[in-house]
């Protein structure tokens, strides 16, 4: 249905006017809090029920993740890029083996480098799935459709699990390739899988594009202009909601992604419901790449046979590799002092950085907007606070 | 429109995968888990184990001790002692072994890096899963003893990557054969 009729009434932020004024009230809002996606804490000021102060705190779940990695050897840091985004280890692995072949130079053979792209564009649909089933429950549309979302998240963590033994830990990629070769049978699977995604998102869209109390909570809330956007360095599907062009798989086209026909879904106002919506297409562009990279699939070694993984020492220098993972830019930056260990380990997380304009978008909105802003922004607290 | 339509078509969505789980399978996937176990995958993996060939784990084992995994695991809960002297093999050839070697499964991450570098396939990932303790401090910490297990039963929980490893193995038995056997083994 067009959605216009209800439109008008979802306009002009805030809608509720404060009948208090002068006294700001102080609410402390997790870290316990169901809606913060992990343990995350908000300094909320409100008037009456309207934001007017919001102060991030963050670094409970710090792990000293970057520390590690520097005293950890290039290998050993693999498996605990898994734990920064526990949703999306397939990218992480990617990101993390991207920087290291930039530092020492490795060329990375074509099947591995398909593989690479099919196991991230399915980790984008794990993430997209499960963040759209979250975002929802923050809404109040508690259980239903996070249910829905994570039955199809279960099939593709699936194929995960039979391909490198983990659900979500995959710990796959490596320096110069991957780690193993596709299971017999994963790719009739997997196919089987992709094809049947395109049902799921259309029962979910029948579930949710057309529902009034969705478009409500969802319109003309927490909107995002382009220019502080760019200002503040968001990216991935928060960036391109505010209408802006940038897609690192198209910008950089690291990896083999030129040779794939997709579209880079924009949004138009920048509000939580173009950041929903936004993850509907970015699925729907997902798909089309996973068909296009299964049917083109080379046979072939999936390691670069030159790569010592063990006692790997890369030449002096730095890199920094970046991809787009689903929730924006992802980067390691390394520097080498050319011995076992990275003299400089650092991660570009994108959830940190997109979080950082939470109070930008949360003022003059009512405390229950704040939950649904949070959840549009689509953050994992393992990367933020690594 | 009314308002409200939205509300009612989501609801038959709803509705349509409440129905269908009594008949598609697709829109019921839960285990009930005691009495029903999903079967794992051939890869999938959990805790390091050390395979030993014949029949006795305390000779078979084929760790020569020499403590590249230990080097290597990322979380540091392997610990290994290596003996003091060498002791016939299950080959009959002469070898360090591991008088101690714990894994702490507490700590481990089950990233199998101690796997891939093993140049021995001495250690391999096992499936088990119903690991909890009524102890909190060293229930979780396996011995030697009870890490060792026998190629068989590695066999049996990965078979398609057993039988590459055996291949592999006896491969390299075939090509050490025409050398004289006088050589001691590196290490």
């Amino acid at each position: 249905m067009s959605a216009t009729g209800f439109q008008e009434l979802a306009q002009a932020p805030p809608r509720i006017t404060s009948r208090f004024d002068g006294e700001l009230l102080e609410v402390s809002m997790g870290p316990q809090h169901p809606s913060t996606h992990g343990v995350f804490r908000m300094n909320v000021a409100l008037e009456g029920e309207i934001v007017r102060k919001l102060k991030p705190v963050f670094g409970y779940l710090h792990r000293n993740h970057e520390k590690i990695g520097e005293n950890t050897s290039y290998l050993g840091s693999m498996p605990y890029t898994d734990r920064l985004d526990y949703f999306c280890s397939m990218t992480n692995n990617w990101a993390y083996a991207l920087s290291v072949e930039k530092l020492a130079g490795i060329e990375v053979p074509e099947r591995a480098e398909y593989l690479r792209v099919i196991l991230a564009e399915l980790t984008r649909l794990v993430n997209h799935t499960s963040l759209l089933g979250f975002l929802l429950s923050d809404m109040g549309a508690w259980g239903t459709p996070l249910m829905y979302a994570f039955r199809e998240r279960e099939h593709v963590l699936d194929l995960f699990e039979s391909l490198s033994g983990s659900r979500m830990m995959c710990d796959y990629m490596r320096f110069g390739g991957c780690r193993v070769d596709l299971p017999p049978g994963w790719m009739e699977h997997a196919r089987k899988i992709v094809d049947n995604f395109p049902r799921f998102l259309d029962e979910f869209e029948k579930l949710i594009t057309g529902n009034e109390i969705l478009i409500a909570r969802t319109q003309e809330v927490g909107k995002l202009s382009a220019e502080l956007a760019i200002n503040a360095g968001i990216t991935g599907p928060g960036l391109r909601a505010s209408g802006v062009n940038y897609d690192i798989r198209k910008v950089d086209g690291y990896g083999i992604y030129p040779r794939f026909k997709f579209r880079v879904p924009l949004g138009d106002h920048g509000d939580c419901y173009d950041r929903l919506m936004m993850r509907v297409l970015e699925l729907r562009e997902s798909l089309t790449i996973l068909h296009q990279a299964m049917d083109q699939l080379p046979a072939g070694p999936i390691m670069n046979p030159k790569v010592k993984l063990r006692a790997f020492k890369p030449p002096v220098g730095e890199a920094y590799g970046r991809i787009e993972g689903p929730k924006g830019e992802l980067g390691f930056y390394l520097i080498s002092d050319g011995t076992g260990n990275p003299y400089r380990y650092r991660v570009r997380p994108p959830s940190l950085i997109n979080l950082t304009i939470l109070e930008d978008m949360c003022l003059g909105h009512t405390v229950a907007d704040v939950m649904v802003i949070l959840g549009s922004i689509d953050i994992v607290m393992g990367e933020v606070d690594r | 429109m009314m308002i409200g339509a939205g509300i009612l078509k989501g609801m038959a969505v709803t509705g349509r995968n409440f129905l269908g789980s009594y008949f598609e399978k697709d829109r019921l996937t839960t285990v009930q888990y005691p009495e029903e176990r999903s079967p794992l995958p051939e890869n999938s993996r959990n805790f390091p184990f050390l395979v030993f060939d014949t029949d006795d784990a305390a000779a078979g084992l084929r760790c020569v001790a020499c403590k590249i995994c230990e080097k290597e695991c990322p979380p540091q809960c392997i610990y290994i002692v290596k003996s003091a002297e060498k002791k016939p093999d299950y080959m009959g050839k002469p070898q360090f072994y591991p008088a101690t070697f714990d894994i702490d499964i507490s700590v481990c991450m089950s990233c199998q890096i101690c796997v891939e570098v093993c140049p021995f396939e001495a250690i391999k990932m096992d499936k088990v899963y119903e690991l909890s303790r009524r102890e909190r401090f060293d229930a979780l910490l396996m011995r030697k003893d009870e890490l060792a297990k026998s190629n068989t039963y590695y066999h049996g929980i990965h078979p398609l990557e057993a039988a590459t490893v055996d291949a592999n193995l006896l491969a390299a038995a075939e090509k050490k054969k025409p050398a004289p056997a006088a050589a001691p083994p590196p290490g």
